[in-house]
């Protein structure tokens, strides 16, 4: 790690302020991702600033019917929380899907968002790559890529959003709210993250100078259908090869609502609306969501060692559709896929 | 006159000043002098002589640097110092009272939970943890809560056992 400054922020005006003032310098949170890049040397903040002490703990009900998550709730603190567990069981399985329990205890909302990729060449630095070094080449396209993107990648980096949480908060159509130098605006959730692009240095559309200060849910929570499946090379404790969010609301077998995100195929979760809405009006069985899943998919690709993932994929989605029509969601401990 | 590479060597190292820090250590009060980038664990191991708690990956990866704080398992390794002033801190070192050793310490001899031991330390806070959280009552459930903390041993139907006979002695409560 190399030599750096310390400041705390005592209130959201005051962290803005600072990190305004100091383009060098980044905000810490729980500090599991970040004090991990700076180990490796590939983040090299001058300074950091400290804004785990702000008031951005609290889970409170909005006047829409929904929540807002305060941007420092501790991961572990949100998914035993009793109004996520009653009303958004889907988030509670994806956070418990995720990390150790001693990581999820240290990592924050908002820190979830933000975290970078574990592509192992962005934390190789003697490696090229686009992400930490722009112009410097991607060393996944043509090395080892088995956990890389499928959907939505780019020339310039085949990288994925490693986040649980954020597939999940992708699928109930969460929002985000942010304060900058400007004031405060609202993200949907769909707006957050970016594709890579010839860009890949930048994953999200927060500005240089914003905190995230919060994460907003609507009321629809899909308590009653629901199930996160997470596909990895073992059984706890790794990033997904593939993992699959999927929300139904149905009317005897009939679908009303669907919602279908995945996580570990693309640079950010990855939702299709386009799949949803063929599972609308549509009798909730086995060949309603094999067409969803290959909407879903048209247009992945594969590289020499993830070519696996679309079959991966597509059966995934298939299956964890059955589980919340059927109303028996994966487990996060008794891990046999049913 | 243009600087001489020593000189500039110089300026690259100056380093930020050093941050002072009070902790409650295993129930006692510690006062620390230190760098903003020393970890929780190194500040344990090198500042206050405990080394207990070891450094297994230091990547957050092997849970063998869990400890508590303000009775959460967490990883002292990502953990600055710093960040924790005021803080209250268990290591493996604070957990025993007096000289009757912690139920989890006796349920680890019991079941031999261990073969080389230098994940045993952060297995017995992170299950120290896990009891006071009381999410865990199955097999299953201990095996995937636990699932931070590797063994490279291979210990693990002994770790679980072990977590079992402490969990019913200690009711539920850490």
């Amino acid at each position: 790690m190399i030599n750096f400054g310390y400041a705390r922020a005592n209130d959201v005006a005051d962290a803005v302020r600072m990190i305004s003032a100091d383009p060098t310098a980044k905000f810490i949170a729980g500090g599991t991702n970040l004090v991990d890049l700076m180990k490796q040397d590939v983040e090299r903040p001058s300074r950091l600033i400290d804004i785990s002490r702000l008031p951005l703990r609290s889970v409170e009900e909005t006047a829409d019917g929904g929540l807002r998550i305060g941007a420092l709730v501790p991961n572990s603190d949100l998914a035993y929380h009793p109004l996520i567990e009653q009303r958004y069981p889907l988030l509670a399985s994806a956070i418990l899907a995720g990390a150790s329990q001693q990581l999820r205890n240290m990592a924050s909302t908002g820190g979830n968002l933000l975290q970078r990729t574990r592509c192992a060449y962005f934390y190789d630095t003697v490696t090229p790559c686009n992400k930490r070094e722009p112009g410097s080449g991607c060393s996944a396209i043509g090395g080892i890529n088995r956990i890389h993107a499928i959907l939505g990648a780019s020339e310039d980096c085949i990288a994925t959003h490693p986040s649980d949480m954020c597939v999940a908060l992708a699928a109930l159509d969460a929002k985000v709210r942010v304060t900058g130098p400007a004031g405060e605006r609202v993200m949907a959730f769909a707006d957050f993250h970016r594709l890579p692009g010839n860009t890949p240095q930048t994953d999200t559309n927060l500005h240089p100078n914003e905190i995230v200060t919060a994460v907003e849910l609507p009321a629809r929570g899909f308590a009653a259908n629901y199930s996160y499946l997470k596909i990895r090379d073992r059984l706890s404790y790794a990033f997904a090869l593939v993992s699959i969010a999927a929300a139904l609301e149905l009317e005897g077998g009939t679908i009303k609502e669907a919602r279908l995100a995945l996580g570990g195929v693309a640079h950010r979760p990855w939702r299709d609306t386009a799949a949803e809405a063929t599972l609308r009006g549509q009798p909730a069985n086995q060949a309603s969501f094999a067409r969803a899943a290959d909407l879903l998919l048209r247009d992945a690709k594969g590289y020499e060692h993830n070519a696996f993932k679309i079959e991966l994929a597509r059966r995934g989605i298939v299956r964890t559709l059955t589980q919340a029509a059927q109303a028996t969601p994966q487990s996060q401990s008794a891990k046999k896929i049913r | 006159m243009a600087q001489t590479s020593t000189e500039r060597s110089k300026d690259k190292l100056l380093a930020p000043d050093k941050i002072s820090v009070a902790m409650t250590v295993n129930g006692a009060e510690a006062r620390l002098h230190v760098s903003p980038w020393t970890t929780l664990l190194d500040a344990l191991r090198d500042h206050l002589d405990l080394t207990g708690t070891k450094k297994g990956c230091d990547h957050g990866q092997c849970g063998a640097c869990t400890v508590l704080v303000d009775g959460r398992r967490v990883n002292s390794c990502l953990t600055l110092a710093v960040m924790k002033d005021g803080a209250d801190i268990t290591t493996i070192e604070g957990l025993a009272a007096n000289d009757a050793l912690h139920p989890l310490q006796q349920a680890f001899i019991d079941h031999d939970a261990f073969q080389c031991g230098y994940c045993t330390p952060g297995q017995i806070c992170s299950a120290a943890g896990l009891i006071a959280e009381g999410k865990a009552k199955s097999a299953d459930e201990i095996r995937e809560l636990m699932s931070g903390n590797i063994c490279r041993c291979g210990a693990y139907p002994n770790i679980v056992a072990a977590i079992q006979q402490a969990m019913g002695m200690m009711g539920g409560k850490s």
